[in-house]
């Protein structure tokens, strides 16, 4: 991944909703412009980041598949 | 139709058994992640979940229940013991699954500014006091709750 984080959050192991309240916390310590980088193994990640990122108006700059985790990077930008 | 999106999600909790906490609990906090308010209006039995200890505690009954993983026929679920068994059992696997414990959802849901609305009418037919209640907690009527859902609140009840 060519996409450098600013900031690595690790939700592996966290059951719905723990994962996006995890990272809505992540996403506002950052500065507008700067990257998380969100690990998770929750499989319902995927679409929960999906609307997470449309809702919030932060962008899902790229997404991955890395075994049996799911990485997200996720751009603060307001 | 409007296009708008609702920034507001307000919840009635009536149910107080372990599987119908969880609802209100995390779709209230996954609100304010969702840069959303949200408000959950206990009433009821809904009153257990913000009693003070008492989350934790919340059962789950076998009986007329088909759709437990494990299900237990009626004849056998009314027997003592089976209620306590169920629950044992439904919190084990939602400790496998790592689900969230419901006093973390609870702690979360109020340190994130949930308004939390206990039902004075059914705290006085149930008896239960507001020093019985969860710090956070404030107490009001169908009127609290209707002001707070009727400004374009998006409407649930469990």
């Amino acid at each position: 991944m060519s996409v450098t984080p600013d900031q690595t959050l690790d939700c592996s192991g966290m059951a719905c909703p723990m994962p996006i309240l995890k990272t809505k916390k992540a996403v506002d310590s950052l500065q507008i412009g700067q990257i998380l980088k969100m690990i998770a193994t929750d499989p319902g990640s995927t679409s929960d980041m999906d609307a997470w990122t449309q809702k919030t108006g932060h962008q899902l700059v790229a997404s991955e598949k890395e075994g049996d985790k799911f990485v997200f990077y996720i751009k603060r930008m307001k | 139709m409007a296009t708008e999106s609702s920034k507001r999600l307000a919840i009635i909790a009536l149910h107080g058994t372990l599987d119908l906490a969880y609802p209100p609990l995390i779709l209230a906090t996954a609100a304010l992640a969702l840069d959303m308010e949200a408000a959950i209006f206990f009433t009821f039995y809904g009153l257990d979940i913000i009693k003070k200890g008492k989350a934790d505690k919340l059962m789950v009954p076998p009986i007329a229940n088909p759709a437990m993983p494990m299900p237990v026929p009626n004849i056998v679920g009314m027997l003592p013991g089976m209620t306590g068994m169920a629950t044992m059992m439904m919190n084990n696997w939602m400790k496998k699954a790592h689900v969230a414990k419901l006093s973390e959802l609870l702690d979360m849901a109020v340190e994130g500014g949930v308004k939390m609305i206990a039902c004075q009418m059914t705290m006085d037919v149930m008896g239960v006091k507001r020093e019985e209640l969860i710090d956070g907690v404030e107490i009001g009527g169908a009127a609290t709750f209707l002001s707070y859902a009727s400004e374009n609140a998006m409407t649930l009840s469990f």
